[in-house]
């Protein structure tokens, strides 16, 4: 276990500092000039200069590396040219928001995609199973950003039901931070008014995120599902009487889920960095959003920062999927 | 040579007595493909969008509406038996739009497909057929990608190169390679060992002979399904960078951003991003229902029952 752990600890500072070249690399070797953008169309030339040279930018590229990363171990995220504010904090702030959307749509994610597994499997190749598979292509096939329109279009603007886009009513006084999760911490504050509110700004944008996880469920549950029933076990717990509803909900789920718990790992860290579509479209205040708009703006550290930050959570998730995974399967060794 | 006893085959069946086990194969493919009537209807819908797409200047409506023309006198009229999808806000034929925007979206997603086909299996065939260090780097190198979300790289990629087709095709190009390589690699490692192998290196063939004439091919197959799965995505990601405003460039038609503009419209003229993105969804839909058909064909466990 601990040897496992220690490699794989090890890998992670490499993959990190892989990421931070490609971004950088990419990030850098852009036309366009930063600067001039923040400084906007009047500033002056030696203004430009004079921020140029404040920011490095007239630096050698490795030198310029090398002073970000110095910063970055010491715990400095860097400086936005275009929010006019610390990167690191504003990271926090930020991931919050996604953490807390990822949360609530993998939940629904599941609480939907694993009893449509379960049926499609049970009645393979009939009614069921088409429509759960059609429901599954479906779902994955949705463009987000139109389908979150669309539930703007009906549930908020047609029937008034809920709020158009956004994370909180702007009207009511923003609720104490604790976790930066807003459920929580308004649960904490025992503020049930503002619990409710966030819930109602949750809804459409953890419904569109959720699609994805519903659809990837699904087809890896199934697939297990119908490999596992072959297997003899379930043979000799027929032979033996045992009714069906106890084979499906006893043995056959505690065999099938393991790989996708496996699964959540990935589909966790590929919502937190792939919710920026809908956090674009619905103006929820996430890390995706954030990153777009810097990369919008060629603001070039908050880019390096947000990059590195779902990297660093996307590996750290993935780690604690894979000894989760060997805890839950004895028969996997640790090597 | 010597001339055959057996009497003259005619090159038809002769090539068919050459390649039985390959037609059986076919047939039999065939046969449980038809079984799965989900995947048959997408087989239907991508011949269909296929020949929507090269068709499509022939008989879409109002040609002259695809490029930048303006005709203030039909903004935004609602859908109607001129306009079946209604018109935009400058009072072009949105039906015209979307159909011709199916041409940009497959000829867009099919050289991104290409591109990141020949960097992916590239990669893989050399990590895979020669191991050690190389391998490491390269599969290092594909792992940093797989692990980070694509669209997030491609959104960030193409806002800083700048808006157009050129730059988004680039963009996603660069986060779809890494799937194909861990394909290949995967596969690579396993065939180098097999006795064929050993065969043509015994010969004397190059490296490259090995892996471009004897492994490769048997490797189409399985890249070409997850072509065929990707093509939807490749579409759907193409259409996400023109909505965010970094992808295709107006007045082009781009079902991205069409849904993109119709926001501001909406709710009074909503048939202007309903309709692009129901199109586009059916789109995707087809080629995900296809490649989930093709993939059950390939998958050893799945069987068909009768």
């Amino acid at each position: 276990m601990l040897r496992f752990l220690a490699r794989r600890l090890l890998i992670i500072p490499l993959i990190l500092l892989g990421l931070s070249i490609v971004t950088f690399t990419v990030s850098r070797l852009v036309p366009g000039d930063p600067v001039k953008l923040a400084a906007g169309p009047q500033a002056r030339p030696e203004q430009i200069i004079k921020l140029t040279e404040e920011f490095g930018l007239d630096r050698p590229l490795p030198e310029q590396y090398f002073m970000y990363m110095t910063g970055l171990l010491q715990g400095n995220w860097g400086y936005s040219i275009s929010t006019k504010r610390e990167v690191g904090p504003d990271l926090v702030t930020y991931f919050a928001a996604t953490l807390e959307l990822t949360i609530v749509s993998t939940l629904i994610g599941l609480a939907v995609g694993i009893p449509l597994a379960v049926v499609s499997a049970r009645w393979r190749d009939r009614w069921p199973d088409h429509f759960s598979r059609f429901i599954s292509i479906g779902a994955v096939s949705v463009p987000v950003f139109w389908i979150a329109i669309v539930l703007q279009i009906v549930l908020a603007q047609n029937l008034r039901l809920l709020p158009v886009s956004g994370r909180f009513d702007p009207r009511m006084s923003y609720p104490e931070t604790y976790t930066g999760l807003l459920l929580l911490d308004t649960l904490i504050g025992g503020n049930i008014p503002a619990f409710l509110t966030t819930l109602r700004y949750l809804i459409i944008p953890a419904l569109c995120q959720s699609l994805l996880v519903i659809a990837l469920v699904t087809r890896q549950l199934r697939g297990d599902l119908l490999d596992i029933v072959r297997k003899d076990f379930v043979l000799v717990a027929r032979a033996n009487g045992i009714p069906e509803r106890v084979i499906w909900t006893r043995y056959l789920m505690k065999n099938a889920l393991i790989a996708t718990v496996s699964m959540m790992g990935f589909l966790i860290g590929f919502q937190l960095g792939g919710a920026v579509l809908i956090e674009y479209v619905l103006d929820w205040p996430g890390i995706g959003q954030y990153a777009l708009k810097a990369a919008l703006q060629l603001d070039f550290q908050p880019i390096m920062g947000s990059t590195l930050f779902i990297g660093c959570v996307v590996v750290l998730v993935n780690l604690i999927t894979d000894l989760l995974y060997r805890v839950i399967d004895p028969r996997i060794g640790l090597s | 040579m010597t001339t055959l006893s057996s009497p003259p085959l005619s090159r038809w069946s002769r090539w068919k007595a050459d390649h039985a086990s390959q037609i059986t194969d076919l047939r039999r493919g065939i046969y449980r493909f038809s079984r799965n009537r989900l995947s048959v209807i997408g087989l239907t819908l991508v011949i269909l969008l296929l020949i929507i797409a090269i068709t499509a200047p022939l008989w879409v409506p109002y040609p002259g509406d695809v490029t930048g023309s303006i005709n203030m006198a039909e903004r935004l009229k609602p859908p109607s038996a001129e306009h079946l999808f209604g018109t935009d806000d400058a009072g072009r034929d949105v039906f015209s739009r979307t159909i011709m925007a199916t041409r940009t979206s497959f000829q867009v997603g099919v050289i991104i497909l290409v591109v990141a086909i020949t960097i992916g299996v590239t990669l893989g065939a050399i990590a895979g057929y020669f191991g050690g260090w190389v391998n490491q780097v390269i599969m290092r190198l594909t792992d940093i990608m797989l692990t980070f979300p694509g669209i997030f790289l491609a959104l960030a990629i193409s806002a800083a190169l700048g808006r157009g087709v050129l730059n988004a095709m680039l963009a996603l190009s660069i986060t779809w390679w890494p799937g194909y390589c861990r394909l290949v690699e995967a596969q690579m490692l396993k065939m180098r060992e097999e006795d064929f192998v050993a065969g043509a290196r015994a010969i004397g063939a190059s490296n490259t002979r090995i892996i471009f004439r004897h492994i490769l091919p048997n490797l189409l197959t399985a890249i070409i399904i997850k072509a065929s799965m990707d093509f939807g995505f490749a579409v759907l990601n193409l259409a996400a960078l023109g909505f965010i405003g970094v992808g295709v460039l107006p007045p082009e038609p781009d079902w991205g951003s069409m849904i993109s503009a119709g926001r501001r419209f909406i709710p009074g003229s909503w048939w202007y991003s309903t309709f692009p993105g129901l199109f586009m969804f059916v789109t995707v839909l087809a080629f995900n229902l296809l490649g989930d058909g093709l993939r059950d064909l390939l998958d050893p466990n799945s069987t068909v029952r009768s």
